[in-house]
């Protein structure tokens, strides 16, 4: 675990270094693999900025609002540097949107779209099972096996990298079907979500941090286990349509 | 491509939302697997690592005799430009919240620190919470401290609700959390 790295009078936040580092990493996979798919990839890049920056603009204004007799009272807080004065929801929805919009101005075909850009999402996957590492977050059962890992106070399962291996290995895996198929038939991105929600269903079984339901049912594995079903659900529907 | 053939071709698939049932069954949460409060850590859900440290005037205070309060965990130094830059803030807050069952418990890392500044420190910045001081560094090592300044809020019940590494913390931050944990049950 290494929460910050201190350089000189700097502490470096790691987990964000870590999803910096994901960013770059999943732009440089778009733009190699978006011309093969005969789209522009400075179009992706803008789509994925105006996202990015729709989606903090969107987090703090949805934070603001949820808190607005305390931003009224300091307005400046409005640009603070803090992470802690987002709003994730409001986030996703605002990123969401403006993706959407660049998209329909752009005539940017969706699942073409989506499927250019499953190499960024996978590799965003791998930043964000590291930055959990890194902060130690999304930790894990006690256990006795050897590959057990000293963290909060006992030994537990390196649950961050078991979802960074199973994040690695999606990656790898969507680049050998890219290679061999050359998914023609805009389900790569489908692909991807029922691999990723497989992996998520996987580790949360090892979490120690899970949300537990009646029962002792775990929420995530259920979320994650609908999102697989719909993502193969929805591919098998794509086949039976195909003459 | 018929209804069929589909099935067919995508058995894998279905077999894997097949075992994706069977695994949620066979990983069901058993009892105490996940924290629950239950082990002392410096990390959201855990049960708040114990304090027992001396005030500048001599005083010893303990975290466990707070419990039913929320309190703010500052761990700061009077070298560390941030938590000079966010103590004015905690001040405010504690002035605010304090009647309403709000603690700060400012710890000073005076294992790296000139414990002969703190006073003028404390002047300076007007400071009426408890200054406690860290001089062998048990609670700096304790909390797992990386960066100055770290802070912990945690709950009425014990529990670390939220940590922030590095600073300064906002205004706003520090009142939302504050707000948020004073209105949880005692």
């Amino acid at each position: 675990m290494l929460p910050t790295l201190q350089v000189g009078p700097l502490a470096l936040q790691v987990p964000g270094l870590m999803f910096l580092l994901a960013l770059w990493l999943g732009l440089n996979l778009t733009e190699k693999f978006a011309p093969r798919r005969g789209m522009n990839a400075e179009t992706l890049y803008n789509l994925i900025f105006a996202a990015l920056i729709s989606a903090l603009i969107g987090a703090r204004l949805s934070f603001a609002a949820q808190n607005f007799a305390i931003f009224t009272a300091t307005p400046l807080s409005l640009i603070s540097l803090n992470p802690g004065l987002l709003d994730p929801f409001g986030g996703f929805a605002a990123g969401l949107l403006a993706a959407l919009i660049y998209g329909q101005r752009k005539k940017l075909a969706l699942w073409q779209t989506l499927d250019v850009l499953t190499p960024f999402f996978a590799m965003m996957m791998a930043g964000l099972a590291l930055s959990n590492a890194a902060s130690g977050a999304a930790f894990g059962m006690e256990t006795t096996l050897p590959w057990g890992i000293d963290l909060w106070g006992a030994k537990r399962h390196p649950t961050q990298f078991y979802a960074l291996g199973l994040a690695l290995a999606n990656l790898a895996l969507l680049g050998w079907q890219w290679k061999t198929t050359g998914w023609r038939d805009r389900t790569l991105f489908l692909f991807f979500v029922a691999l990723t929600a497989g992996a998520w269903l996987f580790v949360e079984g090892f979490r120690g941090d899970s949300v537990i339901l009646a029962g002792g049912f775990r929420a995530g594995q259920v979320l994650a286990w609908a999102l697989m079903a719909a993502a193969l659900g929805r591919i098998m529907l794509l086949d039976a349509s195909k003459k | 491509m018929s209804f069929v053939q589909a099935i067919r071709k995508n058995w894998p698939g279905i077999l894997a939302v097949a075992l994706g049932l069977v695994w949620i069954w066979v990983s069901r949460a058993p009892e105490g697997a996940t924290t629950a409060g239950g082990i002392p850590a410096p990390q959201a859900g855990f049960l708040a690592p114990a304090i027992s440290l001396t005030t500048l005037e001599g005083e010893t205070v303990a975290l466990a005799d707070l419990r039913g309060q929320v309190v703010l965990v500052n761990i700061w130094a009077t070298w560390c430009p941030p938590c000079r830059a966010e103590m004015p803030a905690i001040q405010r807050a504690y002035e605010t919240y304090h009647k309403q069952g709000f603690v700060v418990l400012a710890v000073n890392s005076t294992v790296q620190d000139d414990a002969a500044k703190i006073p003028t420190f404390v002047a300076e910045y007007r400071l009426t919470f408890p200054i406690l001081l860290d001089g062998d560094g048990a609670v700096t090592r304790l909390y797992k401290v990386a960066s100055l300044p770290s802070s912990f809020f945690i709950g009425r019940d014990g529990i670390i609700r939220e940590v922030v590494i590095g600073g300064p913390m906002d205004e706003a931050l520090l009142k939302t959390r504050i707000e948020t944990l004073l209105k949880e049950k005692p």
